[in-house]
């Protein structure tokens, strides 16, 4: 799943759409929604480097890290940016955001600021962000219809210094401009009212959060009961995502996720997809799912069209006479033409052409398009 | 003798290998406790680690609780001399304790102090001779003080420790900060101490046992040892949890005393309010000395 939200980032934007934005959100339960963030950061690095993906740089909003610890992160990935980065910027909103050390009498502390990160020195106006922002990303892919992606290191911080609907506004602008490919941002769900993050993921075509391991496990004093459910809750946790489809369709998803010493890793959940869709179902008063006893019943029964496989035709009964009357109104066959036998009858020919869909399956038969 | 005291704290935060580089440098220390369980010792622990002969650490104390002669009282105790430390610079204290939101007249803000207070620091550590530049931690004992100096704004209180983290990445240095847990219990959405916990690369909790008062047991300390990514790599989370138990010294008498010559003082109305609701009676616990802290 994290590999289909990096697949989604890089292959962008169409022509007139809206860029795809991730929301990556976590709490103090389970707080990895940072080395998620970086692991999404990672990659779409590697398919830029590579030529792979719409965009043709990255611009990193960094308030929470230094540009030296993107810098170092991308290195110990084998990406060497202090060397060359005419591909990526990093926006510095971490070391001076409300202009603090701007204002100290004593200037002989200087800021350094090099090709490869600028300074933002007001974070409180938004406007000016927004500014900067489309102004390094167009420096990254110079004149012409190429475009850039846009990465947010903390959402959380950027509303403490405005309102919400002026956060709302600079991240939807930052989604519809014609040059942006994709854009994503980390979110610490717990800090804000449900209002903002649903705000966020309403903007958001992904949301992926991040939950504890041991829900039960979170709140309580620590006891030698408990302890064992917070160290997991401490390395593990659950990473769901919700894809919103250009068709409308929603898709969620569900993986394992396991931090470790080289980083994060995701692993699949095996009964996971059952226990999702049925979730998906919504409550009424039917049953819209079958039993074991009647799929084997469902699996049993012969389709119109289809050949059983001894050799006889098949007899369709209608309902109005009883079985073994009038053979040659019922006569059908599949596959092979039978001359002797049907000359003058109409002859259905049946190929069955793909497997049997489960009802309301989320699989987008364009998927398989390759336009 | 420095070994024999190492305790099981000093080895959950990585305390007990090789002194140089400094095992908390770069990183932040936020230590949570309540009123059952005060967790002032941990601080103090932490400043006679990091004043260890063998280290080359300097301290940066930014005291809004208590006044200088605390500190060194207590730290005599536990064998580390802090007028000698800051006679050598290595103990740099700055008595905070009359700070407090200035009235309009004054003109400045509540913002405006804390500027001014994290423009000390960093004048401070700019002014360091290069080779102890490196090795800078700083101790804020306590936030909720801080909060309190600053009328309540908290998002002052935010962008100050903010600009705190960002030295810790420009400097290297450890921030080490306490603040108390049951402030903000009865809060629906308390962001400061959220915000904080989020910062903080390891926390450690001093808190009752769940089973609830004990003789022989004081506490439980759980530390959270996040294993954040910084220049030497990455190392693993991990979570440590043991019952400790303070002996006691004979300061109480003393110490009630102080607190009543400290009642009449007009300046201090603030924080004797603070300190009377609640906590006077556990204020006997600050001064006791850790010399043994039991497995759990």
């Amino acid at each position: 799943m994290a590999d289909t939200i990096c697949r989604t980032l890089r292959d962008g934007g169409l022509e007139g759409e809206h860029a795809p934005a991730l929301t990556i959100k976590d709490s103090k339960a389970s707080p990895f929604g940072f080395d998620v963030f970086n692991y999404v950061l990672t990659q779409l690095s590697n398919h830029i480097l590579a030529g792979k993906s719409q965009s043709r740089g990255l611009v990193v909003v960094a308030y929470s890290r230094s540009p030296s610890f993107y810098v170092d992160l991308l290195k110990r990935r084998g990406i060497d940016i202090a060397s060359s980065h005419d591909w990526i910027h990093i926006l510095d909103c971490y070391t001076d955001p409300l202009g603090w050390k701007n204002r100290l009498i004593d200037k002989d502390i200087s800021q350094e600021a090099s090709s490869l990160s600028s300074f933002c020195q007001d974070v409180r106006n938004l406007d000016k962000l927004y500014s900067l922002i489309i102004e390094q990303g167009k420096g990254l892919i110079g004149q012409g219809k190429d475009r850039f992606s846009i990465a947010i290191d903390l959402v959380s911080e950027m509303v403490r210094h405005a309102s919400i609907s002026s956060v709302a506004g600079i991240l939807s602008n930052l989604r519809s401009h014609d040059q942006v490919s994709s854009i994503f941002w980390l979110l610490h769900s717990d800090l804000h009212e449900i209002k903002f993050t649903s705000v966020l993921e309403y903007l958001s075509s992904m949301v992926a959060s991040v939950e504890p391991f041991n829900q039960a496990a979170f709140g309580q004093r620590v006891d030698l009961e408990n302890l064992s459910m917070l160290e997991q809750n401490f390395r593990k946790g659950k990473f769901h995502v919700r894809f919103k489809r250009r068709n409308g369709r929603v898709r969620v998803m569900c993986e394992e996720i396991l931090v470790e010493l080289a980083g994060i890793k995701f692993t699949p959940v095996l009964s996971e997809d059952e226990i999702i869709n049925q979730r998906l179902l919504p409550k009424v008063q039917f049953n819209l799912q079958l039993s074991e006893e009647e799929r084997n019943e469902r699996a049993k029964v012969v389709l119109p069209f289809e050949h059983q496989g001894n050799g006889k035709p098949i007899q369709i009964y209608d309902g109005r006479r009883s079985l073994g009357e009038n053979k040659e109104e019922a006569l059908v066959s599949t596959g092979k033409l039978q001359p002797d036998e049907d000359s003058g009858k109409g002859q259905i020919i049946y190929f069955r052409d793909s497997d049997d869909e489960m009802p309301d399956s989320d699989e987008d038969p364009d998927d398989d398009l390759d336009i | 003798m420095e070994n024999q005291n190492l305790n099981l704290l000093d080895r959950a935060l990585g305390l007990d290998g090789p002194s140089e580089p400094w095992p908390l440098s770069g990183r932040v220390v936020l230590i949570e406790d309540c009123v059952e369980t005060s967790g002032s010792f941990v601080l103090h622990q932490l400043v006679k680690r990091s004043l260890s002969p063998t280290s080359s650490n300097v301290i940066i104390f930014v005291a809004f609780a208590n006044p200088f002669s605390h500190y060194d009282r207590i730290l005599r105790k536990l064998g580390c001399n802090l007028v000698t430390q800051r006679d050598n610079k290595r103990f740099i204290f700055f008595d905070m304790l009359m700070l407090r939101c200035p009235d309009v007249d004054e003109g400045k803000s509540s913002e405006g102090g804390l500027v001014l207070l994290y423009e000390k620091i960093l004048k401070t550590i700019c002014g360091l001779p290069g080779d102890k530049k490196d090795y800078v931690t700083i101790m804020i004992d306590d936030i909720s003080l801080v909060e309190v100096a600053a009328n309540g704004g908290s998002d002052y209180v935010l962008d100050f420790l903010h600009y705190c983290h960002a030295l810790t990445s420009e400097f290297d240095c450890s921030l080490i900060t306490l603040n108390h847990e049951d402030i903000y219990s009865s809060m629906e959405r308390p962001t400061l101490i959220l915000q904080m916990e989020y910062l903080a690369d390891i926390l450690i909790k001093a808190e009752p046992l769940s089973t609830g008062l004990a003789t022989d047991v004081h506490g439980q300390l759980t530390v959270l040892n996040k294993g954040t990514s910084h220049r030497l790599g990455r190392s693993g989370n991990k979570i440590h949890n043991f019952h400790y138990k303070l002996y006691v010294v004979l300061w109480r008498k003393k110490l009630v005393i102080s607190i009543d010559k400290g009642y009449s003082s007009e300046k201090r109305s603030f924080r004797r309010t603070y300190h009377v609701n609640g906590r006077l009676g556990f204020w006997n616990l600050n001064t006791l000395c850790v010399t043994h802290l039991l497995n759990g």
